[in-house]
């Protein structure tokens, strides 16, 4: 592997970590919100109690998340100097924005929230983990912003003197048709693994604690209208994408040649040419355009375009990779979807979900989990060669002097750091799971020592 | 507006290594200081509220770096690249290890959580001190603002110098004293009787290192540190908390802002040649993006430090650290 490769897979590792865990915070601090609201209009204390648990959850997730967004701050100037320099008019004023709007609201009010329970009124309390779910989704809209940039370049103008790319407007780049497009899709998504991962430990405790039939079922509802919401921004973004970057949806579809009408095929075996395919008649169409009889351009045709458009060389993505992240992509959220919907018509009034399903949902979390990885996957490898689309190659965006070596030994330092820590968020949570909902009667809200311990 | 913002991405260092160096120190201190988990628990509670908010500094320190003069960022990181890895897992470590230490099980589990805390803390503070050392020494810049080099060495070679080892020295000095005087403002019991004892030790102690260091190279810097440091350890005796600390906090700032202000104009000294040197101007992003960074900066900022504030505000008692009779 050469130092343009081992970088690249640098960025995709820590970057598909990070975002295991970012969607995540995304959905727990909304559920929370939800949650704390509700403990304030009933006076339940169930609410409280879960609350409090989604909380835990949520401050564990949290603090993977911030220790490994803050290795993407870094990592634009450390591995990608040639893109931050040239690029960073652009790309610079979001990632400090983010964080002076953003990371500052979440950081300081997620602890005002988790430590401030008998510190801070009940109003004002929950007011916090509003502000903290607000920040979380604020942070989303514009780190897709610089991401919508990389997919389609907009707001910027090229410095004939120093060949650096200058910011036009900052609305324009936040409002990039494809981050509108992918901010909707990326939160949908979210919503999903949050509540796969209520549903999972719900199921999971449910003997132990009868407030978690309550939590199973928020999860549950969460996971379809995250489906629901995913299915239909996925079908507004999929037609985005075909205008911004035609190649990228000839690539899911491993579509060659270009064709009126083009179907969607579920599954082919054979390439470059297919030998066997399962195909749905016009749905290609449909999803890319809108129309049944649309033409949609092929791969051949777009790369001969682009060799004029750009110069000589190749513009294809990896096709085998783009079809089936898609439609693996697709099939995994949308049967992480129908679970749900299972588990809700069967435990509907009351009634308990049959045994052969309850012993498999705790495994639930790791197809929303998967859904998501392979959407940024493809995303981000159907884009190849280019770094920001139609502007930069990814291999002009390196820092110049970069070594294997030095890459090398970072990346396995990321991996075993990462490594470890996954291990252990996963057995804390657990552990948190294992952990009775209610505290103690006699003894809580009294003795400060009992108050979150650190 | 390029001295606008180069005093706003000062500003932002500045609030980092004061605010997070106090929890660096803390966090080597914690072993030191806490005799048993009881007290170790008192002395992470310390800055358990605000280490969050304290290390997002960071990410507005690079993030602003990055926005207002990316020609800077890029070589800075890229021709630091490995010892930048370097930190960035062990502030990993430090953040896992600090928030999951109160979520598992038992005595056994906390220590090794205050254990990870301390060495990686340590590490930390280490590296920051060489890397501010190299970022003062400057960096092999070529011509065209890349840093130069090859081979796995390139990267480490800037932070394996004698410069590199005072500084880091220097750094874990100053988040100690920093650790010390905080814990003593910060909690009561036999945790703020022994930190009140280390921050006289450490202040009196150090402030005899810089005296002599401060008349060998005469620098008048390195003799204003001595001062500090010795009036910290004083009034630390005297049982003056608040100002022990504060003045500590005055010496750290001090001493970033020496260290982005060495150079004058130029952000980063070329190794290989002066005229290669990186300069504000030369560094700087365009007007346009900097006066969109100003109308969000000027509304924001004030709006951070107004709600960070109140948080210390919120949790401004201190932390008991004796056992109370049950």
């Amino acid at each position: 592997m050469d130092v343009l490769d081992l970088t690249r897979l640098q960025f995709a590792v820590v970057t598909i970590y990070h975002y295991f865990f970012v969607p995540l915070s995304i959905s727990l601090a909304a559920v929370a919100a939800g949650l704390e609201i509700t403990w304030l209009r009933t006076g339940k204390d169930k609410w409280r109690d879960l609350t409090k648990f989604v909380g835990k959850l949520l401050i564990v997730t949290f603090a993977v998340g911030v220790v490994t967004g803050l290795v993407q701050e870094f990592q634009f100037g450390m591995a990608w100097s040639a893109f931050a320099k040239f690029y960073g008019d652009v790309f610079g004023p979001t990632l400090a924005i983010e964080g002076m709007l953003a990371f500052f609201l979440e950081a300081t009010f997620l602890a005002l929230w988790y430590f401030g329970w008998d510190r801070l009124p009940r109003l004002a309390h929950a007011a916090t983990i509003v502000i903290v779910s607000l920040g979380t989704i604020l942070s989303a809209f514009i780190i897709l912003a610089a991401n919508s940039f990389m997919q389609n370049p907009i707001a910027y103008e090229m410095d004939p003197v120093t060949g650096r790319a200058r910011l036009t407007s900052f609305t324009d780049l936040l409002l990039n048709k494809v981050n509108l497009a992918a901010f909707p899709h990326t939160l949908s998504g979210a919503a999903m693994i949050g509540g796969a991962l209520l549903l999972a430990i719900a199921v999971w405790r449910m003997a132990a604690e009868p407030a978690h039939r309550t939590l199973a079922r928020l999860g549950a509802w969460v996971m379809l209208a995250g489906g629901a919401a995913t299915a239909l921004t996925g079908d507004h973004l999929g037609k985005v994408i075909t205008s911004v970057q035609p190649m990228k949806m000839a690539a899911a579809e491993a579509l060659y040649s270009t064709t009126r009408g083009a179907p969607f095929s579920v599954f082919t075996v054979g390439k470059p040419l297919p030998s066997f395919s399962l195909d749905l008649p016009w749905l290609l169409s449909i999803l890319a355009k809108g129309s049944p009889t649309a033409t949609v351009q092929g791969i051949d045709d777009l790369q001969a375009q682009y060799a004029a458009q750009y110069g000589p060389g190749s513009y294809v993505p990896m096709i085998p990779v783009a079809f089936w992240t898609f439609r693996l992509m697709i099939g995994a959220g949308m049967l992480a979807a129908a679970i749900a919907a299972f588990y809700l018509w069967r435990t509907r009034r009351g009634a308990d979900a049959p045994r052969s399903l309850t012993r498999w949902l705790p495994l639930i979390p790791l197809l929303p989990a998967a859904a998501n990885t392979l959407g940024w996957i493809f995303t981000e490898t159907a884009r190849q060669p280019w770094i920001a689309f139609g502007l930069t190659k990814v291999a002009d965006g390196i820092s110049p002097g970069l070594t294997s070596a030095e890459v090398l030994a970072s990346l396995i330092g990321f991996a075993l750091v990462y490594g470890v820590v996954a291990v252990v968020w996963f057995r804390l949570i657990r552990h948190l799971a294992r952990q009775p909902l209610a505290p103690p009667a006699d003894i809580s809200d009294k003795s400060p020592a009992l108050a979150p311990v650190y | 507006m390029i001295t606008l913002w180069f005093s706003i991405v000062v500003l932002a260092w500045v609030l980092f290594f004061v605010l997070e160096g106090f929890d660096f120190g803390v966090g080597l201190l914690g072993p030191l200081l806490g005799r048993d988990d009881h007290e170790r628990g008192a002395v992470v509670r310390t800055i358990g509220p605000f280490w969050d908010g304290n290390e997002v500094w960071l990410v507005a320190a690079i993030g602003v770096t990055f926005a207002a003069f990316p020609a800077w960022y890029a070589a800075l990181l890229s021709g630091l690249y490995l010892p930048v890895a370097a930190l960035l897992l062990v502030l990993a470590v430090r953040g896992v290890a600090l928030e999951f230490r109160g979520k598992g099980d038992g005595a056994r589990w906390r220590r090794r959580c205050d254990a990870f805390l301390a060495v990686s803390s340590a590490a930390i503070v280490a590296l920051w001190g060489a890397l501010l050392a190299a970022f003062v020494r400057g960096l092999a810049l070529g011509p065209d603002g890349s840093v130069r080099g090859s081979g796995p060495g390139r990267s480490l070679a800037p932070i394996l110098t004698w410069e590199s080892l005072v500084g880091a020295a220097a750094a874990l000095f100053a988040a100690a004293l920093l650790g010390a005087t905080f814990l003593a403002l910060r909690t009561t019991g036999p945790v703020r009787r022994r930190a009140r004892d280390l921050a006289r030790w450490l202040g009196t102690g150090g402030a005899a290192v810089l005296v002599v260091a401060g008349f060998g190279t005469g620098s008048r810097l390195v003799l204003a540190a001595a001062a500090v440091s010795l009036a910290a350890g004083m009034l630390a005796r005297q049982g003056r908390e608040a100002l022990a600390f504060a003045l500590t906090c005055v010496g750290v700032a001090g001493s970033v802002v020496a260290v982005l202000l060495a150079h004058g104009s130029v952000v980063l000294p070329s190794t290989l040649d002066a005229s290669w040197s990186l300069t504000r101007a030369a560094a700087a992003a365009t007007p346009s993006a900097l006066s969109l960074l100003t109308a969000f900066g000027v509304v924001i900022l004030p709006g951070v430090l107004a709600y960070q504030a109140y948080s210390y505000f919120v949790f401004r008692r201190r932390v008991a650290s004796e056992r109370v009779p049950s």
